[in-house]
């Protein structure tokens, strides 16, 4: 009785569902496009990837030599005691917020526009997670014991929080990347055929498993991802609000800021949107995507990211107010430092960098176009990793009994495992892209049928076999 | 500009007083106060209910009081000396070890500096007991030895992720540098710069294989953080810190709370509770509720960290 019940309210949902998501048609060009890197790579992939394998390459033996030596040929001393890694990993981990964000956020909304962006957005949200908690082991003095934080926790430690946080959100952002990967495996192992080739075929066989994409298989999946959505949210904001507490949470002048946690999310979020859109502006051009990456898509990007940098401006602003007008002892001498004194030439770049410049080039009309707003996120993101190495180093550097700043310089060693880190990025999304499509195949197809298709066929001509053009529209067509 | 603490006010002051007129940086990181505070919240906010309500607002009224009168208990000896409650738990250890600095008697040499450098097989740079050049707010310049306070209520403990730092029932603040991964989230935490890191690998010199322990962490080991421990191996067998022992201006006492003795590197013998008590000691940023147990004797006119280098 309750049974038929059951089943008869199953199939009436099932019946509202369909209207609502109808089955996807198979769109040809957006499949060629999704697996146009499986094809052989040319030339310039190969120097691209050779060149970034070599500066990780070298990030790891400048690492292996810190190990032996010691954090001092970082730079390090007892007055700077947290610098450069410490800005990189907030950095790292901050921009994968943006990716997973934008994606989570846009699917909750139910964004159509979002199609094409989300298989990059997530796969960078997964790597740049993934380099940012590697960062944490050349920040540690003895990276051999890192065990220690599962075997014997202090939990009122902000640190354990951050692992807890990290791991916790790393996983999640995982499951978020890998599940909407189901149906596409399923097209693309149908479309290549034997092209697959066997340790492929493998991995695929694995993740998809027995999906068919029938209606009940995508109820539970859309449901699923839709938890995920969800849970990705909450998660980044836990992770980013930890990060800040490691500092808030210490008595030191400009760390000791109630602001700081949400402070830290917004920055993440502001850095993440502006390293998407050159994550998906690079790869737009490097596979001739520009059919389906639109410079509309751009132009929504940079909507987000330049209110992500008002609010950001905003934060910055409050964050200095009370105190400076106060002026504590202690706070005012950092304060003095940063806005006046000898740390005030980078903290003014920072406000052109990544505030003024960008949210000029996004604001005025003639600007607001795929080059403009590449340049402004360009500039955003190595504004934010400086904003985030005075944010650390001032006041760690800050001597709170004689009231002296120490001091911190670059070394090779950090510089190289820096920048090791930032060539990890591009290297592991271009293998990646290598094994899974770089458009959400299934998405981009489910999207189109629901909005009639022409949601996704801006450019109306259709898909020239030589390089593509990009669809000249206007920003303020939208 | 620098960083100012609010005047030092003496240990007692700082119990009592400091809470109520307490300035904005106060009760940062201190779980202890602030608990006291909130039962003292609940006590009165339920003696107003209960007078409200006329349920035996005897019995409350009485109770509100003595929830107040917790923080009145002073961690200075002559309370523990007069029997008034005592900050913490009363703890059945037969010692709580704390230093006593007579800055009317320092005169800057660094004597303590180099003595404990010596021991512990430091670089030039980790000064575990360091000697701050301070001036004073009328121009009057002293000089301040900073070793680790082994706080009460320590800043650097709470924030350790493995426990590698962790309190004595002594009442002394140790490192495991066995189990320090190098986070050096404590040296963030720390109020008083007293922790230091190994960046780099300790001189290699002929000594018996033996490992580091927390009281006595020597050879330094690479990538850990280091403090001063109060020479803690030695306290037991009844003999001075390195530093106490070698500052020729007796400037440096070492003091046992149980007891109520301190003693200085000259042979002085003191009573601590009537030394502490006739000579105004204060304690360094009592407003972050850190409670030291480093006390400082400051000379005329001095004003403890009220001051510029």
């Amino acid at each position: 009785m309750t049974a038929d019940l059951l089943r008869a309210r199953r199939s009436a949902t099932d019946a509202q569902a369909v209207p609502a998501h109808p089955l996807p048609v198979p769109i040809p060009e957006v499949r060629e496009a999704a697996l146009r890197p499986f094809g052989r790579p040319g030339r310039a992939y190969w120097v691209l990837v050779g060149g970034l394998a070599v500066v990780v390459a070298a990030a790891l033996v400048a690492w292996i030599y810190q190990l032996r030596e010691g954090l001092a040929v970082a730079g390090y001393n007892d007055q700077a005691f947290w610098a450069i890694y410490m800005a990189d990993v907030i950095t790292f981990i901050g921009v994968s917020y943006g990716g997973a964000v934008v994606s989570a956020i846009l699917r909750l909304t139910g964004a159509t526009w979002r199609g094409p962006l989300t298989r990059i957005a997530e796969a960078t949200a997964v790597v740049t997670v993934l380099v940012g908690a590697a960062l944490i082991v050349p920040h540690l003095g003895r990276p051999d014991r890192i065990w220690e934080l599962v075997t014997r926790p202090q939990m009122a430690s902000p640190i354990v929080w951050d692992f807890i946080a990290v791991t916790t959100y790393a996983a999640t952002s995982i499951a978020f990347f890998v599940l909407p990967l189901i149906p596409d495996l399923a097209i693309a192992r149908e479309q290549l055929g034997a092209r697959l080739g066997p340790r492929r075929g493998r991995l695929y066989g694995a993740l998809v498993g027995r999906w068919s994409g029938t209606p009940a298989q995508r109820r539970v999946l859309r449901s699923a991802l839709g938890i995920l959505a969800l849970l990705v949210v909450p998660l980044a904001v836990s992770v980013h609000s930890v990060l800040g507490w490691s500092f808030a949470l210490t008595s030191r002048p400009w760390w000791h800021e109630s602001i700081w946690p949400p402070y830290f999310v917004v920055a993440a979020l502001y850095s993440g949107v502006a390293l998407v859109i050159l994550v998906v502006a690079a790869f737009r051009r490097g596979y001739h995507l520009e059919h389906h990456i639109t410079e509309r898509h751009f132009v929504h990007l940079a909507y987000i990211m330049a209110t992500l940098g008002a609010l950001y401006l905003y934060f910055t602003f409050a964050d200095f107010l009370p105190d400076a007008y106060v002026g504590q002892p202690g706070v005012e001498t950092v304060f003095q430092a940063v806005l006046v004194g000898r740390f005030a030439v980078w903290f003014w770049l920072f406000v052109a960098a990544a505030g003024v410049i960008p949210l000029a080039l996004v604001a005025l009309p003639a600007t607001r176009h795929t080059l403009g707003i590449v340049v402004a996120a360009g500039l955003v993101v190595p504004a934010m990793w400086l904003k985030r190495m005075l944010m650390v180093t001032v006041p760690g550097t800050y001597e709170r009994v004689a009231g002296t700043f120490g001091t911190y310089h670059f070394t090779w060693v950090s510089v190289t495992i820096t920048l090791g880190a930032l060539a990890a990025i591009p290297l592991l999304l271009l293998l990646l892209f290598r094994i899974v499509p770089i458009l959400s195949i299934d998405e981009m197809e489910e999207l189109a049928a629901l909005t009639g298709e022409a949601d996704l066929r801006v450019a109306p001509q259709p898909l020239a076999a030589g390089a593509p053009t990009p669809a000249p529209i206007e920003g303020h067509q939208l | 500009m620098t960083e100012r603490p609010v005047p030092a006010e003496t240990a007692r002051g700082s119990a009592d007083g400091g809470r109520s007129g307490e300035p904005d940086g106060a009760g940062q990181a201190d779980p202890s106060i602030s608990r006291r505070r909130f039962l003292t919240g609940v006590a009165t906010f339920g003696a107003a209910v209960a007078a409200s309500s006329a349920v035996a607002p005897a019995l409350l009224t009485a109770a509100a009081p003595e929830a107040r009168a917790a923080p009145q208990a002073s961690a200075t000896p002559q309370a523990s000396a007069t029997g008034s409650a005592p900050r913490e738990p009363v703890t059945k250890a037969a010692h709580q070890w704390c230093m006593v600095i007579d800055l009317r008697r320092c005169d800057g040499c660094q004597a303590c500096t180099m003595a404990c450098q010596q021991r512990h097989e430091l670089e030039p740079q980790q000064t575990w007991i360091k000697v701050y050049p301070m001036t004073g707010a009328s121009g009057e310049t002293y000089h301040m030895p900073r070793p680790c306070m082994m706080c009460q209520n320590p800043p650097c403990l709470y924030v350790c992720p493995v426990s590698a730092t962790f309190r004595t029932p002594d009442g002394l603040v140790l490192v495991d540098q066995n189990t320090c991964i190098g986070c050096r989230m404590c040296m963030a935490a720390c109020p008083y710069e007293a922790r230091y890191f190994n960046w780099t690998a300790p001189p290699a010199g002929p000594r018996l294989p033996l490992p580091p322990t927390p009281e006595m962490p020597v050879p330094q080991r690479i990538g850990t953080v280091g403090k001063c421990v109060f020479c803690a191996d030695r306290l037991p067998h009844g003999e001075l810190p390195a530093c106490v022992a070698g500052c020729p201006m007796g400037a440096l006492y070492i003091g046992d709370l149980v007891t109520d003795v301190a003693v200085n590197g000259t042979g002085d013998v003191v009573q601590l509770s009537r030394f502490l008590d006739t000579n105004d000691a204060v304690s360094f940023k009592p407003e972050l509720g850190t409670h030291p147990r480093v006390y400082y004797i400051p000379g005329h006119g001095q004003d403890l960290g009220e001051s510029t280098p």
